[in-house]
């Protein structure tokens, strides 16, 4: 007996401006419908369908965030120690039949920060560094968060076994550690920070070039990129490592990146991830820095754009400083203890046994200082020189470089050359001089918006055919905005689209309407936890080795260390391996 | 000035959190409108009708505006927190929070207060003719940017954390203080103060000016166990309040490179 298909959630978002970057259709007036969670030829709806009228309104799918840190232990200890986040908050949210109590400006509490990806129209966001040991944790914190997908970067960039591995070149061992990992940790993205710069950490010391030495390890942050991002490709893994690079924030960091990006030049991508790149350099705007010192400071966020202009290996995201007080949050710990001494505020730093570490300070980017002034332009700048919107997208870092919910804002800096000027105009007077900021004319089209927050982002994490796309197939995940760019000039009214952006209209997520006029109107039933199986690379002696570390050196077993299924939300598997390809 | 008066009335609560009693929130209302000024109740909120007689007379603004509590309250919160202008007068205690935020006029407490009272205030006067609870003119939980300006004058005694963080402003109390007072003082960044000025007439068991950077104390009375971290300059005469004493200058904290000065008297 055959299962009878029923058609549920149904809805039919009639004749928006559609800009799906995805098809190619850049604002033509269309139908998307939905059915079954899945975008479906508008004819196979039933005439039960939901209607809802987009007439002059755009239509784009759901915002996804490449890099975000929302979850994990590193963020509950922003949320725990900066109790006056939540003082300053001004939009607390109150409980509600439907919805949690919660807020935080930079580090808002689970359940609103999903409230508040959806109110702007994103429907995924990644955590970009889940330390193993406290994956459960993290997953944890994923659960409690409703409505949006999400997925967890594992951090390997500073983890003994990986570097034992390396030393001693055991390839075939390192794809077996790194599958095993991400099983474990039930991790989407092989994630790298401060490689070997935070292990040295634990010495007192630090990698700042890609050739220091990681103190005992006798391994190079050269050895770990080359390394892993070698395992990704083998591995077939839906994303391409994702790097957080060494001598992050600090002057004159230019070099080492681009001796960073030259690792993989040569590096052949797996194309049966379904990307094209095979590193992706993560908010790039803090390692675009020339000058020797703070005094010197300047943008060479040029540099940076030309590289990645002329190379097809490489996709960005920005980290756009917003100028807001924030909380920093890394596992680059040596990089967290000198900002610390920068501010003199509260700083928090861990140690991760055998894996990695973090540190936590609250920031503040005061627009007076040219400093800040500077960073703020620097990711403007990455955004709009870099031609292909496809290899650079939407990011704050958040919390690092300001909260998510700034994204309305960024957008507005780059869709409207008068916005950025008159930010500009505002600052210390060193920053037009030492950028090209004021001289760059490009305003990006909501087209080119949508690549960098929608179509770019999937396609970097190899989930191009199920989102950040409105073609038949994708998800149901569409963002529906009180915005008409033939009746309205954003580049000359940038607050109205700043107004349109904050609030989204509708925010559907997989056939669930979970937005309307702005407001939470459901916690949906399809948020999806997705993680990365490469089957097919057991190796016994790994095995050995694993179990060997953790009766010496782990201060919990073994059986404690994996994450159950039992712990994620509709797990959905991201297969690798022989398997890569599809989802 | 016109004046409203709140008796409380035999209603019963736990804990009221009563940010509405200000004149800020008071002037150009009706008494009924006053009336229904929402309080919380744990998580629910009623209006301030229930718990208090309210009569009197309103004011167009703010600084035209008096309120008098007329008794006791020590279990509500907030009384004057975030005022710009106007007075308050408490005759007995009131809990936590009181002026916290304040940023003009003056209140005037007959009783005790709670602890939290005054914290991050930024001008204003605060009174407390009672004794205060910890954390006076302190910063808020976790924040680093303390008090930054204003007077509060304490009769009686004073908790711990007295002036934590302190920016700006003045802080004097009578009695005794416990640990702690000043401690971090004139530590936030950009501060265009000089840290605050903490005048204590009684004595401290010790911590005081702990990890301070800026700002200055004055000890009238004793204190039990000094910060092995402030270095003795000099012995001089110093005026405080209008006398004149000879006082121990004291340099510190120089655990933290600090250049507070301590003056205790001799």
């Amino acid at each position: 007996m055959t299962k009878k298909v029923t058609a549920t959630n149904e809805i039919l978002v009639k004749n928006g401006f559609v800009y799906d970057p995805a098809s190619g259709i850049d604002g033509d007036v269309k139908d998307i419908a939905i059915q079954n969670g899945r975008i479906v030829e508008a004819s196979k709806l039933t005439t039960g369908a939901k209607v809802i009228d987009a007439r002059g309104k755009a239509v784009l799918a759901g915002g996804i965030d490449i890099h975000t840190h929302i979850a994990g232990p590193k963020i509950n200890v922003g949320r725990l120690y900066r109790p006056e986040d939540k003082l300053h908050d001004p939009a607390m949210q109150h409980s509600s039949r439907l919805l949690r109590a919660g807020g935080g400006f930079s580090v808002p509490s689970t359940f609103v920060t999903a409230y508040r990806y959806a109110v702007l129209g994103y429907t995924m966001a990644n955590e970009a560094a889940m330390p193993p040991l406290l994956a459960r944790h993290t997953h944890e914190e994923i659960r409690d968060t409703p409505i949006i997908d999400q997925s967890a970067f594992t951090l390997l960039g500073n983890n003994w076994l990986v570097m034992e591995y390396i030393k001693r070149g055991e390839t075939e061992k390192l794809d077996a550690f790194v599958a095993w990992m991400l099983k474990a940790t039930k991790g989407s993205v092989v994630k790298l920070v401060n490689p070997g710069g935070t292990e040295a950490w634990g010495w007192g010391k630090n990698c700042v070039s890609i050739d220091d030495t990681v103190p005992y390890f006798d391994v190079t942050p050269r050895d770990i990129i080359t390394g892993l991002a070698g395992a990704n490709e083998r591995l077939g893994l839906p994303h391409s490592i994702h790097v957080h690079a060494n001598n992050l924030g600090h002057p004159g960091n230019i070099t080492t990146t681009l001796k960073t990006l030259a690792l993989t030049e040569n590096l052949k991508t797996n194309k049966k991830s379904g990307r094209n790149q095979n590193v992706h350099l993560t908010h790039a705007q803090f390692n675009s820095y020339g000058g020797t010192s703070w005094k010197d400071f300047e943008s060479k966020a040029g540099v940076l754009a030309d590289y990645v202009n002329s190379h097809d290996h490489v996709t960005i995201d920005a980290g756009f400083v917003t100028l807001d007080e924030t909380t920093t949050m890394t596992a680059d710990g040596p990089f967290e203890y000198s900002l610390s001494g920068l501010n003199h505020l509260k700083w928090a730093n861990v140690d991760v046994e055998l894996e990695t570490g973090s540190g936590v300070v609250p920031f503040i980017y005061d627009p007076k200082n040219h400093v800040f002034g500077l960073q703020w332009a620097i990711g403007l700048e990455l955004a709009l020189l870099i031609k292909d919107p496809m290899k650079c997208y939407m990011t704050t870092d958040h919390p690092n470089a300001g909260p998510f919910t700034r994204y309305p804002t960024v957008t507005s800096w780059l869709m409207s050359k008068k916005a950025r000027d008159e930010k500009l105009g505002s600052l210390h007077k060193w920053v037009a001089e030492r950028c090209q900021l004021g001289g760059i004319s490009r305003e990006l089209s909501l087209y080119e918006i949508a690549q960098m927050s929608r179509a770019g982002p999937a396609k970097a994490l190899g989930l191009g055919k199920r989102k950040g796309s409105l073609a038949v197939g994708a998800d149901g995940d569409v963002a529906i905005y009180d915005l008409n760019l033939k009746t309205t000039d954003v580049t000359q009214r940038p607050e109205l689209l700043v107004k349109a952006l904050e609030r989204a209209a509708y925010t559907i997520k997989g056939g669930d309407i979970v937005v309307k006029d702005g407001e939470v109107v459901s916690n949906g039933s399809t948020k999806s936890t997705y993680w990365t199986d490469a089957d097919g690379f057991d190796n016994p002696e790994v095995k050995h080795d694993i179990v060997d570390k953790f009766l010496k050196y782990y201060s919990v077993t073994l059986n404690n260390y994996p994450v159950q299924d039992s712990y994620l939300v509709n797990p959905t598997v991201l297969k690798a391996g022989p398997l890569a390809g599809g989802i | 000035m016109e004046k409203i008066t709140l008796t409380p009335n035999s209603e019963k609560y736990l804990v009221l959190e009563a940010e509405v009693i200000t004149p800020d929130a008071f002037a150009g209302k009706s008494l009924e409108e006053i009336r229904a000024l929402l309080v919380w109740e744990g998580n629910t909120s009623w209006p301030l009708g229930k718990f208090f007689d309210v009569q009197g007379s309103t004011a167009a603004n703010a600084a035209d505006q008096a309120i008098v509590i007329n008794g006791s309250v020590p279990r509500v919160k907030y009384v004057g927190s975030r005022m710009t202008a106007g007075a308050v007068l408490c005759k007995g205690d009131v809990d936590m929070y009181c002026g916290a935020w304040m940023k003009g006029g003056s209140i005037i407490v007959k009783g005790n207060t709670d602890a939290f009272a005054g914290i991050q205030m930024e001008g204003g006067q605060l009174i407390i003719e009672g004794n205060a609870g910890n954390y006076l003119g302190a910063s808020y939980r976790g924040d680093w940017r303390g008090m930054k300006g204003g007077v509060i004058t304490v009769s009686g005694n004073a908790g711990c954390d007295l002036g934590e963080y302190m920016m700006g402003g003045t802080i004097t109390v009578k009695g005794n203080v416990d640990i702690n007072a000043g401690i971090h003082a004139g530590r936030a960044i950009g501060a265009k103060d000089v840290g605050g000025k903490i005048v204590i007439y009684g004595d401290s068991p010790g911590r005081v000016g702990a990890q301070m950077i800026r700002g200055n104390i004055y000890m009238l009375g004793r204190i039990e166990t000094m910060m092995p971290g402030f270095a003795l300059k000099e012995t001089k005469d110093v005026e405080v309040d209008g006398r004149t004493a000879a006082f121990k200058v004291y340099q510190g904290d120089r655990a933290e490179a600090g250049k507070g000065t301590l003056y205790v008297k001799a």
